[in-house]
């Protein structure tokens, strides 16, 4: 989130969209009925089913899945034709006032630079027109008709009402009644926040899409605003953690790991160290040699030295092409590339698309380890065919199987300690509840002893490549089971003095300093655990509780905070100033700013080479602008660009386990999604909540029942071109079928919390969903694929 | 302790000893227009009453099971239907014991002291006294007493007076995370529903009310509806009353049965003045 959920309750319009916050987030929610009580704030929500959330909504619009960025598309285009866009924020805090070179166009669904033959982008069309010092060149006046603007204005034209209904399914007059309340936040002392979460995220061009809502907020001047931003809905109770802790390609604090063309550290840093676009960019990122140098010092400590560039050489590199995201990863699985995966806190069975080319590839390994608290559908993916036969018609194959599947009991959250980084980047340190029972092993244990023996045999009898191993920092008081307050002190960085540091800013490139996460520094300082607060004082009346835990980065609850005031200084909404400007010093929340810098020094984005947010980014794969482009299996053509229907740089993975269905075999649209009473694939081993929702179950819209004549409470078998599931029919008002290009397609819900292991069972619903992955960030596209229904 | 706050007793006539000076009485408040249907309330109601757990059968709806059960005693109803204009609604509500002012269930049972009623208003049973015979699930106009075939003892929510005689709020009220549920004394509580109903009315729901059914005397569960003049639309009865044979039964007929009794005894009596003991042939 840009902001927090305490936050949500200075909104005066929420959006709900690619998320359910009622469904799955309900204690956060009570902040939106929070806003909804005391602000009298509208609740608009925009879902392919009408969800626990659109029961307390004002207004609801149903869409297609998979459209969602024509629909903000078309809000953009509504704000810019209806002049409800915050003209002065978008003139000072975006780049539409930004020149782009000339050959820059958008036709046919391409944007110019397309190869045909690379199936790539050559973006090199799509940079900013530079002036002889390398800055960007701008037109204040945002009128020249190569400014950020106007292309926006132009790409987004073709987004009317009309066509918004035509590709999503709603009516124009229902768009329109939703775009005046979205857009009146368009004025100064209006405020409207977006809540979204993996309806958004799992796409064949989710990325876009989120970068679409950006758009809209900054159109709208609501972006560094209290009760404004874009928030994602975190679906796990540390999964912010997680993504702050680094990924295939990141290391923690979101720094690029190397490639294998930047074998030295100064390669590295010059080609991840971005340079300021405009002459007031304060473009903090230029400090990522400081943050590099300083993370390899935690990581290798006396080994790391400047001699050796810090223990750069020790750092894997990848291939330059390599991609080890999700489908990829699973890809390189099934090809039998990959001789052993150790799984912790992961249910890939469960969790991952297309069930059956997972379990093929899970039966390549050599060995499987899985750490758990529960058994799982992967720690016995060797026996799904045995245990999920009353599921499948035509039962998962996964016979033959000699991969040697190891499970480590595992402790539970409530066992440990630690932290859990919420939607709202609050670190929240917790105790532990109760002891491991039995045999079970804290995570950090089970890692620390697994490290401690490998380094053993590498340092006996040696092997490829053991300097990581070996020069690795391993300085825990008991090194077969550090504590996590000793972690948490490593992950906030020390001086050379060994004294815990109490701001990134006092980070140094010259390995003076030793910090595990620049984005973490000051969660655990000289004072103690800053996480482990729990002050509930919020001197500026708007909900930021600055002393409740710790919220990266720098204790900031707002992100771009800066942005809430013009160029003076002079907050836009008086009643709503996270930042006041006193002269000398901005007060109130934590600046995302030079805390003593004049409100004319720098651009308020100060992570960005721009020091302006970005509506037009070449940062994608796909283009500066997003684009609607139909779910890779869609029951329709793109009307907007037939010939280019789906994102041209989707990854569709092309093994015999990937088949791709059509609408003529499969007419109807799948989305999957969870429910209240459960959590992922866990509480289906717990009795309380599996009472609530013992049943696997398939939500049908009314009128397609009355076709294939089913009843509530029928077994049907819902089909794809992956696989079948079978389960009870939920026949629904809820859910109807919508007019798309003048077609009726109908949409059927999927949730996803059984398997073939737990108090209760049922199948797995990704036996159905297919292996395509938006191209940007590898994330499934789990929300509309084609299925067909029967009943059985 | 509790026994100084009974306000009345099943089966036993006259008022119940050292009835306490405390006038306050308890009431839940639910706010139907912000339920969300989330049923954290079930799963506090059924881990703070330690229930067995039961998995139901697939009932076509998001509800838990269609009815309150003898270990079930907060049920959230999910009623899908339409507005006027084509539009969907979902309407939630949670469902319990109403806790009437005036309880059926007290009024037809006939076992002494198996059904109390605390001044604070809360209706509880008292199980050792519970003879089974099941005329409270008659004399309930909202169907809330079940009975548990195994013990032959009739069950329902308890407003957690275990929790509330240690100044406790009900276990469903501190799990409720839209604070959709208020617990608080009956006075504030309906104050608070008639604020509420204003600002719906004044928001485009010009039939929204309170739901208090005189027809029992009132209630210690208080709704606040969207749609007030349609309570059947949330799982409620339009206008509960207690059931006439109750009434007849706790009223007219029970002064012919003691009528019946007393001159039973007397002819017993004057049998024996009149022909003495009866002697074996």
């Amino acid at each position: 989130m840009t902001n927090g959920w305490t936050d949500v309750a200075n909104a005066d319009v929420v959006l709900v969209m690619g998320g359910n916050p009622a469904e799955n987030h309900p204690v956060g929610f009570r902040f939106v009925m929070e806003a909804k009580r005391v602000r009298k704030a509208k609740l608009v929500t925009i879902d392919p089913r009408f969800n626990r959330t659109a029961a307390v909504s004002d207004i609801y619009v149903p869409i297609r899945a998979g459209t969602d960025i024509a629909f903000l598309g078309g809000l953009i285009h509504y704000a810019i034709t209806h002049d409800l866009y915050q003209h002065e924020y978008v003139k000072l805090h975006t780049n539409a006032s930004f020149l782009i070179r000339e050959g820059f166009s958008f036709e046919d669904g391409f944007f110019s630079g397309w190869d045909e033959n690379k199936k790539a982008y050559d973006k090199s069309s799509w940079n900013y027109e530079l002036d002889a010092a390398g800055y960007a060149k701008v037109d204040p006046a945002m009128e020249h008709p190569r400014s950020v603007f106007q292309l926006m204005k132009h790409h987004y034209s073709r987004y009317t009402p009309e066509m918004v209904a035509s590709i999503c399914g709603c009516s124009a007059a229902d768009f329109e009644k939703a775009a005046a309340i979205i857009c009146s936040t368009g004025k100064p002392d209006r405020q409207g926040t977006v809540l979204y979460a993996l309806g958004w995220t799992q796409h064949s061009h989710s990325v876009q899409l989120i970068h679409t809502a950006a758009m809209l907020q900054l159109m709208l001047g609501n972006i560094g605003m209290p009760g404004g931003g874009v928030n994602a809905q975190r679906g796990h109770s540390n999964i912010q953690g997680a993504t702050d802790m680094g990924a295939w390609n990141m290391l923690p604090g979101y720094l690029r790991l190397p490639r294998a063309n930047q074998q030295t550290l100064a390669d590295y840093l010059k080609e991840t160290t971005p340079k300021a676009l405009r002459p007031d960019s304060m473009n903090y990122w230029s400090n990522t040699p400081k943050f590099v140098v300083s993370l390899l010092k935690a990581y290798y400590g006396d080994k790391a030295t400047k001699q050796n560039n810090f223990g750069y050489d020790f750092l894997p590199k990848l291939g330059e092409t390599d991609n080890y995201s999700w489908g990829y990863l699973f890809d390189h699985m099934y090809a039998g590339q990959i001789e052993g995966m150790i799984s912790f806190g992961m249910n890939p069975v469960a969790n991952g698309p297309n069930t059956p080319k997972m379990l093929a590839a899970l039966s390549k390994l050599k060995w499987l380890i899985v750490a758990e608290c529960f058994e799982t559908e992967t720690a016995s993916f060797w026996k799904a065919r045995e245990l999920a036969e009353k599921y499948y018609s035509t039962a998962l194959d996964s016979s033959g199987i000699n991969t040697e599947v190891f499970l480590l009991p595992a402790a539970c959250f409530a066992e440990k300690d630690g932290a859990f980084v919420n939607s709202s980047r609050w670190a929240q340190w917790k105790n532990v509840a109760v002891e491991p029972p039995g045999q079970a092993w804290r995570d950090q244990d089970i890692i620390a002893r697994l490290f401690l023996k490998i380094r053993e045999l590498y340092e006996k009898e040696g092997g490829k490549a053991p300097e990581p191993l070996l020069n690795m920092a391993w300085n825990w008081q008991n090194p077969a089971s550090p504590s996590l307050s000793e972690v948490s002190r490593e992950i906030n960085g020390r001086d050379a003095a060994g004294k815990q540091l109490a701001s990134f800013a006092a980070l140094a490139d010259d390995g003076s300093t030793a910090c595990g996460n620049w984005v973490y520094t000051g969660s655990f300082t000289e004072a103690g655990n800053m996480m482990a607060r729990r002050g509930q004082e919020d001197p500026t009346g708007l909900g930021l509780f600055p002393n409740w835990a710790w919220n990266w980065p720098a204790n900031r609850r707002i992100l771009y905070n800066r942005a809430s005031a013009d160029a003076a200084g002079k907050p836009w909404d008086a009643s709503r100033a996270p930042l006041r400007w006193n002269g000398t010093n901005w007060t109130g929340d934590v600046a995302d700013y030079k805390a003593d810098a004049a409100p004319g020094d720098f651009g308020a984005f100060i992570m960005l080479p721009e020091g302006v947010a970005k509506l037009y980014a070449s940062d994608f794969v796909e283009g500066p602008f997003p684009e609607h482009y139909e779910p890779v299996e869609s029951p329709v053509e793109n009307i907007l660009h037939p010939k280019v229907s789906s994102n041209p740089l989707a990854k569709i993975f092309r093994t015999d386990r990937d088949p791709i269905g059509s609408a003529a075999e499969f007419p109807y649209v799948g989305t999957t999604y969870r429910l209240t009473e459960h959590f992922h694939y866990w509480t289906k081993n717990i009795a309380g909540t599996s009472e609530l929702q013992p049943h696997f179950f398939v939500e049908v819209p009314e009128a397609l029942a009355k076709t294939k004549n089913i009843r509530s409470g029928d077994m049907v078998r819902v089909r794809s071109a992956r696989g079948a599931v079978e389960g009870r029919a939920m026949v629904t008002k809820r859910m109807r079928g919508l007019q798309v290009s003048g077609k009726t397609v109908y949409q059927i819900g999927l949730p996803i919390h059984w398997g073939f292991i737990g108090r209760v069972t049922g199948p797995l619903v990704n036996n159905l969903s297919p292996s395509v992955v938006d191209p940007n960030s590898g994330t499934p596209e789990y929300k509309g694929f084609l299925v067909n229904i029967e009943k059985i | 302790m509790i026994e100084a706050f009974i306000k009345a007793i099943s089966a036993t006539p006259g008022k119940p000893a050292g009835v306490s000076r405390r006038t306050d009485t308890v009431a839940k408040m639910i706010d139907t227009t912000t339920c969300i249907g989330c049923k954290a309330c079930e799963v506090a109601c059924q881990e703070w009453n330690n229930q067995q757990v039961t998995f139901g059968n697939f009932e076509g709806t998001y509800q838990t099971m269609p009815d309150l059960a003898h270990n079930f005693w907060n049920l959230i109803k999910f009623n899908e239907t339409e507005s006027e204009i084509g539009t969907p609604l979902w309407l939630m509500s949670k469902y319990q014991c109403m806790h009437c002012v005036d309880p059926g269930c007290l009024k037809a049972c006939p076992a002494p002291g198996a059904i109390v009623q605390y001044t604070n208003g809360i209706v509880d049973f008292n199980h050792d006294a519970c003879i089974g015979c099941g005329y409270c699930m008659t004399g309930c106009p909202f169907d809330v007493p079940k009975m548990n075939p195994a013990t032959n003892k009739v069950h329902k929510c308890t407003l957690c007076t275990d929790r509330v005689s240690v100044g406790l709020e009900p276990a469903c009220i501190k799990a409720c995370p839209t604070n959709c549920l208020s617990f608080g004394t009956r006075e504030d509580l309906i104050r608070k529903a008639e604020d509420r109903v204003g600002t719906l009315q004044s928001d485009g729901f010009p039939n929204a009310g309170i739901y208090n059914p005189p027809g029992v005397g009132g209630t210690h569960v208080v709704y606040v509806l969207a749609h007030a003049d349609q309570p059947e639309a949330y799982g409620l009865p339009k206008d509960p009353h207690i059931p006439w044979t109750v009434a007849l039964w706790k009223g007219p007929l029970k002064w012919i049965g003691n009528v019946l009794l007393i001159g039973g005894i007397l002819g017993t009596f004057f049998h024996y003045v009149r022909y003495g003991p009866q002697r074996d042939e």
